[in-house]
């Protein structure tokens, strides 16, 4: 049974389609990754999968079911921009928010000590909101997306304005929540996280599908029609046949090929020519070069 | 828990704890306290000194020479006025005036004073007169006489039952002053509650909590809870008052008897306030509750809601002609319209009697605008919730009912 089930879910507002016919589905134990550009309709899309707005057309089914209130128990949301109650203290937010998810009192307070003390945010229990750091902050509002023990997790850009120690805490916790079988969906901007934590993923433009599928599918897909080598090499490069344009990087040489020209023909060009090679490797396109291509074509 | 009642509950404590509320709950009770103990020692330390003024009189006419010492006032003859216009420009006299040779046929008396004024002060004016009238009639009739001419009238009013017995009730100013008093802090707990439910809101969608919420709950559900919540605090506050007020009653009329002891609760005003108040604050409620979704934050909102207060504040504006005019029908509008309703039921409690049709026409009205507040509030909240940034305009706010 899929975690998540979307089919042909269309969403228009007055002025414009913002989701347009999408479909897609996210499997249990896995960290898919939800991007576009921003207006691409990733929000509208994630609101729709929390019942916080309802698709004009086209259905969505949760865990196998639709969603209900009863439902509603079994997701944990961290929305883009955060806050909690300014005035209240982390450990009543936390309880607050986890009683709206279901939870009782008891096994509330003990999980979040729990979850606290695995953060390190136990000594913070007591402060009010308003007097820790940003950061802080959207660790507890981590806590609260996670402490009823969610069978499907959304997160809205969860790396924004967290310091570097921070960041691999919540990555760890992440494939955490993977291996102990949860779907995450992780919508966010930063293509290297999709690409260090992501298993499969969705790109949209406009309201519509651009790519999705398997992310090392993807890229190998990519890869296949790129027509550049990396080389790192000491000696004295001269004219290479069969390579149109050469941009020097630090530490590395980018070559560009003509269309006739295989990387493995040009690995024995370089041979020839008696330079040392360091290092060569056909170069595989970055998520956010896959990225820039895709979307900068549809806007054409 | 049902999670309308954990809202519920998280709005009630969440209120009752604010520092703005605590003072507004404790404020009036302690300080009807604080007057009750003080006011007995101030005025036993500091009895106002009675102060005798003095007017000069020139008597053209003649024959005024009696009744010199009016109250407070006391007259003094001059021979000419030139004589009493040195003593005033002296200070040893306030003001004087003349009574010409003429007086007889036409009844005019000449004041003179150093003031800028707008007319002449009534104890003065009554003074004058008084002297004046006794003197006229001095000889001609009784002195007893003369005190009723000068005070005719000393009415004593009893209102009875349709049965003939002494009505339990008997009206008149000791009957206004708990629901004059208590009609302003009607509205201000009105607008208080309301208010917070408006910030609550607001805050909730700047800092998009509003999102998690409502992937916990529904917005029906959020609704009902946050205003229910709010209004139990409110309602709290209000018979906190109710409660205090006949304790601190008797407290005072015990310490001050006098004007005090007249004071009462008009029959059935508990009830009615307290029903009132749950009416009102609904209304405002609900009404709050869709612009906070509306409006983009909550200074914005607080603005909008300013415009929604002022009906609530008519009756109070108008509290003084209501009681020299307790019979003109702009007051059973003002009982039947929904958003002046609440104050005006209150306020006409204090001055007369409001009969039964209007009091059900009244609370018919406010349920059913509840109820339709309601209906259109929950669509609005579900649209525009979750919209941040620009304001709808009110034309797009129509379409989007329309279409919902």
């Amino acid at each position: 049974m899929p975690a998540v089930e979307v089919n042909h879910i269309v969403r228009s507002y007055a002025d414009k389609v913002a989701v347009n016919d999408l479909s897609f589905s996210v499997a249990q134990g896995e960290i898919f990754g939800l991007i576009g550009p921003n207006g691409a309709g990733k929000t509208t899309t994630i609101r729709m999968l929390m019942d916080i707005i309802k698709p004009d057309s086209g259905d969505v089914t949760i865990l196998g079911e639709k969603l209900s209130e009863a439902s509603k128990n079994k997701l944990g949301y961290l929305p883009e921009e955060r806050g909690l109650y300014r005035k209240l203290t982390a450990i009543d937010s936390i309880i607050y928010l986890a009683s709206l998810k279901g939870m009782d009192r008891h096994s509330a307070e003990e999980k979040a000590d729990e979850l606290l003390n695995q953060t390190g945010m136990l000594p913070h229990k007591r402060k009010k909101i308003e007097e820790l750091s940003q950061g802080m902050g959207q660790i507890i509002q981590f806590i609260v997306t996670i402490i009823h023990d969610p069978q499907l997790v959304i997160l809205d850009e969860p790396f924004t304005g967290l310091d570097p120690v921070n960041t691999e805490l919540l990555k760890r916790m992440f494939a955490d929540l993977r291996n102990q079988g949860k779907a995450v969906i992780l919508s966010t901007h930063q293509m290297n996280q999709v690409e260090e934590l992501c298993d499969r993923i969705l790109m949209i433009n406009d309201g519509r599908t651009v790519l999705y599928g398997n992310l090392t599918e993807i890229k190998s897909r990519y890869r296949n029609r790129t027509r550049s080598v990396i080389l790192d090499f000491e000696g004295e490069l001269g004219e290479v046949p069969g390579v149109k344009e050469k941009h020097t990087h630090k530490g590395y040489v980018e070559l560009v090929l003509d269309g006739n020209t295989t990387p493995q023909q040009i690995l024995e060009r370089l041979v020839n020519t008696g330079i040392v090679i360091n290092r060569f490797e056909v170069s595989t396109p970055s998520l956010n070069e896959i990225f820039l291509e895709v979307v900068g074509k549809n806007h054409e | 828990m049902n999670k309308t009642l954990l809202i519920l509950r998280h709005e009630f404590l969440h209120t009752i704890k604010r520092k703005g509320f605590i003072i507004m709950t404790l404020i009036v009770p302690l300080g009807a306290l604080l007057a009750i103990g003080v006011i007995p020692l101030v005025s036993g330390i500091a009895k106002p000194a009675v102060e005798i003024t003095t007017i000069g009189y020139v008597d053209e006419s003649g024959g005024f020479q009696q009744y010199t010492s009016q109250g407070n006032i006391t007259l003094v003859r001059f021979d000419t006025p030139d004589d009493a216009t040195e003593a005033l420009v002296k200070g040893n006299i306030k003001e004087y005036f003349v009574i010409p040779s003429n007086y007889a046929s036409t009844g005019v008396i000449n004041r003179y004073t150093l003031e800028k004024q707008l007319a002449a002060p009534p104890t003065t004016t009554t003074a004058i007169k008084n002297f004046i009238s006794s003197n006229l009639l001095a000889g001609r009739v009784s002195p007893a006489t003369i005190d009723l001419i000068e005070a005719p009238l000393n009415l004593v009013t009893t209102r009875l039952t349709e049965t003939g017995a002494v009505a339990p009730e008997q009206g008149g100013f000791g009957n206004f002053v708990i629901p004059g008093v208590f009609s302003v802090l009607l509205v201000l707990s009105i607008i208080f509650s309301s208010t917070y439910l408006l910030q609550g809101l607001g805050e909730e969608k700047e800092n998009r909590l509003i999102e998690i919420l409502l992937s916990s709950v529904s917005a029906r559900q959020l609704l009902t809870g946050k205003v229910l919540g709010i209004g139990a605090a409110g309602l709290a506050q209000v018979v906190v008052w109710v409660i205090s007020a006949p304790l601190l009653l008797s407290l005072a009329s015990s310490t001050f008897g006098g004007f005090i002891s007249t004071i009462h609760l008009p029959a059935n005003f508990l009830v009615l306030a307290v029903v009132y108040f749950i009416l009102g604050y609904l209304l405002f409620a609900v009404l709050s509750a869709g612009i906070g979704a509306i409006s983009s934050n909550s200074r914005e909102g607080q603005q909008l809601i300013g415009l929604l207060t002022v009906p609530a504040c008519i009756p109070l504006w108008f509290m003084s002609l209501l009681m020299f005019l307790p019979d003109n029908p702009v007051w059973v509008v003002l009982t039947i319209f929904p958003l002046t309703a609440p104050v005006e039921v209150i306020v006409r409690l204090g001055v007369s009697d409001i009969p039964a049709w209007q009091l059900g026409t009244s609370i018919a009205v406010l349920g059913l605008s509840i109820i339709g507040g309601l209906l259109l509030t929950t669509r609005i909240f579900r649209t525009y919730l979750l919209m941040y940034g620009k304001r709808p305009t009110f034309r797009e706010i129509l379409r989007n009912l329309r279409s919902a």
